[in-house]
């Protein structure tokens, strides 16, 4: 797939793809979630 | 060189000045010098988060990497993902942002100090902090120095003092924020740099699938000395528990993935930002950053394969001579246009300056706040600033020296050692601090002692690894060698041939400190926690916000 031999290899490339989505998600969905020795 | 180049530069430098001036005329209070006084832009932060962690070893030493080890390097892209970004400002960085403005603390062995109760907590992270940064420090300017050097045809201890004052001038005088100010412009350079690289690397070789299979199908073509080792094609992971194997997944894949969670120069970034609302908008930025800067490097390094196999008829690490660092700018000189020179020069010192100039600030708050001012008891009211520039001074001329002097009288076995820097800091804060941080955020059990005894544990143990055990490590630092004649106590000669002390799998010589430091550590940081006093309720429900 991809011109990948390893399905491991597929898997990370995907992956990247993946959780970089997940991140840009969680972004626009939490964009305004705000949480005295 | 172009009279452009010399244009580029300048204008760079130029902004870079302003920036860190700007830094310096808004920093007012030890907060403000230490943690841009918790109001730091999410963009800053995210940029300035991604660009510290990304040296240019990450992307000429790691990239290089990849030119030898393959793709199998992206799956270290999705540990700097989901674990360097997405845990560790969800999971990690709200909680420790809110207990370190709970506990008014300004660094990160303050945090763990106040959160235990322990002036020695503060001062020996401080002390483990401030003695291997240097040797982190050291491996990326050394590299930038040699980089510098080679581009503008400078002598290298020419370019190392130029380099190093542009750095310390903002640094000293703009505390953090003329770092993160200069940080995200350098961030946002080398987000521009590595997107152009893929771009024209997949486009020169006909596209994503067909630059690939030409990978692909370059298999046969692995040096005999790699297929020995367990390499199987530069698109596939290495033979499972094969030397190769241990070296991708142990020290690359896991050592810098999880050792960046511990990182003080990063954990320091969370409690930059003025709510969680700023961590929340920063995940995207960083995501994205890590992705294409780290992505890009890995593909790239492993791509360049098929580029000199086209135009040299040798894979990348024969035709640099065996230099795994020469092959990204090797690569970059013969398959990439002129103009992308100047950009990729651009990408490489901002990846250097942002890393360096966190490295220094971390060693001076470690000296001049946790040491001379807390753990001594000689804090004084305004001193704080003061106090932390000349520290910063001091770690930049320990770092410059240490570059100096390992050039000059250690020669290529200097550089050896240098070039282990990085793996080795990463390792030791993990085992260090990664058991004592983890409870300090989510446990009421881990007690003083525990800490404490966690932290010893880990540290005493991933170093003893490096120096006698892990042969990458212990070669280079001679110690093994010199003591019992050994280049490591995992390697043992039997009638004259090399054997390598293992169970199944698992070679010990080839396994990184952090797989086995790390779990020593939580053990004994549990067990101690268990049977030794426990931390004041109200204490705990100060540190935790709860009632």
């Amino acid at each position: 797939m991809l011109g990948i031999e390893d399905p491991g290899v597929v898997l990370a490339y995907f992956l990247c793809i993946f959780c970089t989505l997940i991140c840009l998600i969680w972004g626009a969905v939490k964009w305004n979630v705000d949480d005295e020795s | 060189m172009s009279i452009w180049m010399i244009i580029i530069v300048v204008a760079y430098l130029c902004v870079i000045g302003y920036l860190g001036f700007r830094g310096f005329k808004t920093t007012k209070s030890a907060t403000d010098y230490m943690l841009g006084g918790r109001s730091v832009h999410p963009y800053v932060m995210a940029m300035s988060y991604g660009a510290t962690f990304i040296s240019t070893s990450a992307i000429v030493g790691f990239g290089g990497a990849a030119g030898v080890f393959g793709m199998g390097l992206l799956w270290l892209t999705v540990m700097n993902i989901f674990v360097g970004i997405f845990i560790a400002f969800w999971v990690f960085g709200g909680r420790t942002r809110k207990m370190g403005l709970r506990l008014d603390a300004h660094t990160f062995p303050e945090l763990l100090g106040r959160r235990f109760q322990s002036r020695f907590i503060q001062g020996a992270s401080a002390v483990i902090i401030f003695l291997f940064i240097p040797l982190y420090a050291s491996a990326v300017l050394t590299g930038a120095a040699k980089y510098i050097s080679s581009q503008f045809s400078v002598d290298y201890n020419v370019a190392l003092f130029v380099f190093s004052v542009i750095i310390a001038l903002y640094v000293v005088m703009g505390g953090i924020k003329g770092v993160m100010y200069t940080d995200a412009l350098q961030g946002t350079i080398m987000l521009f740099g590595m997107t152009a690289l893929l771009i024209i690397t997949y486009v020169k070789m006909g596209g994503v699938t067909a630059a690939h299979q030409s990978l692909t199908d370059m298999a046969a073509l692995v040096p005999e000395k790699l297929q020995a080792g367990g390499h199987q094609g530069w698109t596939s992971m290495p033979k499972f528990g094969a030397p190769s194997w241990w070296v991708l997944v142990s020290t690359i894949i896991m050592g810098v993935g999880i050792g960046v969670l511990a990182q003080p120069q990063l954990a320091v970034r969370y409690m930059t930002v003025k709510s969680g609302k700023e961590l929340n908008r920063a995940i995207p930025i960083g995501g994205v950053f890590i992705m294409m800067v780290t992505g890009v490097a890995y593909v790239v390094g492993a791509l360049s394969n098929v580029h000199f196999q086209q135009t040299l008829g040798k894979v990348s690490i024969v035709a640099a001579k065996g230099d795994v660092e020469a092959i990204i700018p090797m690569y970059l000189q013969s398959a990439m246009p002129e103009w992308f020179s100047v950009l990729f020069m651009l990408t490489l010192i901002s990846a250097a300056m942002s890393t360096l100039s966190s490295q220094f600030h971390v060693m001076g708050t470690s000296l001049g706040r946790d040491l001379a001012e807390e753990s001594m008891g000689r804090k004084n009211k305004g001193g704080g600033v003061l106090a932390t520039r000349g520290a910063v001074f001091v770690g930049i001329l320990i770092s410059v020296y240490l570059s100096y002097i390992i050039e000059l009288k250690f020669g290529k076995t200097g550089t050896s050692i240098v070039a282990r820097g990085t793996a080795i800091f990463f390792g030791l804060c993990a085992c260090a601090f990664l058991p004592m941080y983890v409870g300090a955020l989510w446990s009421r059990g881990i007690t003083k002692a525990g800490a404490i005894a966690g932290m010893l544990s880990g540290s005493f143990f991933s170093l003893f690894w490096m120096v006698f055990i892990q042969e990458k490590a212990s070669s280079a630092l001679l110690l093994c060698n010199k003591l019992f004649g050994t280049r490591s106590l995992a390697i043992h000669m039997v009638d004259g041939k090399e054997v390598f002390s293992s169970i199944g799998p698992i070679v010990w010589a080839y396994v990184d400190p952090l797989m086995i430091g790390l779990p020593l550590a939580v053990g004994v940081t549990v067990l101690v926690s268990l049977f030794t006093k426990k931390t004041a309720p109200d204490h705990l429900n100060r540190c935790m916000g709860t009632k």
